[in-house]
């Protein structure tokens, strides 16, 4: 719900003149709604902009975020970052899984 | 069958939230699926170059404090000195999976901060800003998205950066 209402607070910025880029990780959502611009990371919902601690690819991120308000050409614009949470995928399952006797995870 | 990282290639690579909650909440009874912001006219403004002569301001979906139910408008907080914390209590994110103790990690002020020092930005915005979590895009649309709007006017904001949990 946080990616949409982003989504709409940055569609609101960019039709009143101020370049906008979001920094996510709820890819589906913010394309949904429809940006224009967007830098996608793979991550569960939490840290959008890198690892926490890990400066390093922090400033990788927002460097990508950074590149896109200035190259951008068009809306809809994504850009995907190259890392990976783990290399155990786990993590995109147990999100609200729904367990044979009913919804088990919570999420907030 | 799944490839090297785990990944079943039968299946779209990133998580759909959108089908996710609405999968979950059927399972619970709700039959009523949440209808999501769809737009196919999307705004957009280039940026006038060069970034680094730009006011560049950062808007975030976590709140003041650590009271999730007293968050109910848009709020501004000055961007020197830096906050050092914001919460994140009541939000939509993984519990499971990672934590929020480190600020950077979803509102990078001190990554900006950085790129300022390096040249890369202007400078930052008088202000930064948060915006409530709704489920109402009405509220969003017409009462915070204006808010932040008059704001990033007033302190002479050329682009920003928006952040979501």
């Amino acid at each position: 719900m946080c990616h949409q209402t982003v989504s709409l607070v940055a569609r609101h910025l960019e039709a009143h003149g101020i370049a906008t880029v979001i920094l996510g990780s709820a890819r589906d959502v913010v394309e949904h709604c429809g940006v224009a611009r967007f830098v996608f990371t793979d991550f569960p919902l939490g840290n959008p902009c890198g690892k926490p601690y890990d400066v390093a690819m922090q400033r990788a991120i927002v460097g990508f975020a950074l590149d896109l308000l200035e190259s951008a050409r068009a809306p809809r614009t994504t850009v995907q970052t190259p890392f990976v949470w783990t290399e155990d995928q786990a993590w995109r399952d147990n999100y609200m899984r729904i367990e044979p006797g009913g919804p088990s995870v919570s999420t907030s | 069958m799944s490839n090297s990282r785990g990944v079943d290639p039968t299946h779209r690579t990133f998580v759909s939230y959108i089908d996710k909650s609405r999968e979950y909440y059927l399972a619970r009874g709700y039959g009523n699926p949440y209808r999501w912001a769809c737009f196919h006219e999307v705004p957009f403004v280039p940026l006038k170059p060069p970034l680094s002569q730009r006011v560049v301001t950062l808007i975030t979906t976590a709140h003041e404090g650590v009271d999730a139910p007293s968050f109910r408008s848009a709020y501004s907080i000055p961007s020197e000195p830096a906050p050092t914390r914001l919460a994140t209590d009541g939000l939509f994110w993984d519990r499971l999976a990672t934590h929020t103790e480190d600020l950077d990690s979803f509102f990078p002020v001190h990554r900006l901060e950085e790129f300022v020092r390096d040249g890369r930005i202007g400078q930052l915005a008088r202000r930064l800003h948060g915006v409530p979590t709704e489920y109402s895009q009405r509220k969003t649309i017409e009462r915070d998205a204006p808010q932040v709007l008059r704001s990033c006017q007033e302190d002479g904001v050329e682009a920003a950066l928006l952040v979501p949990l």
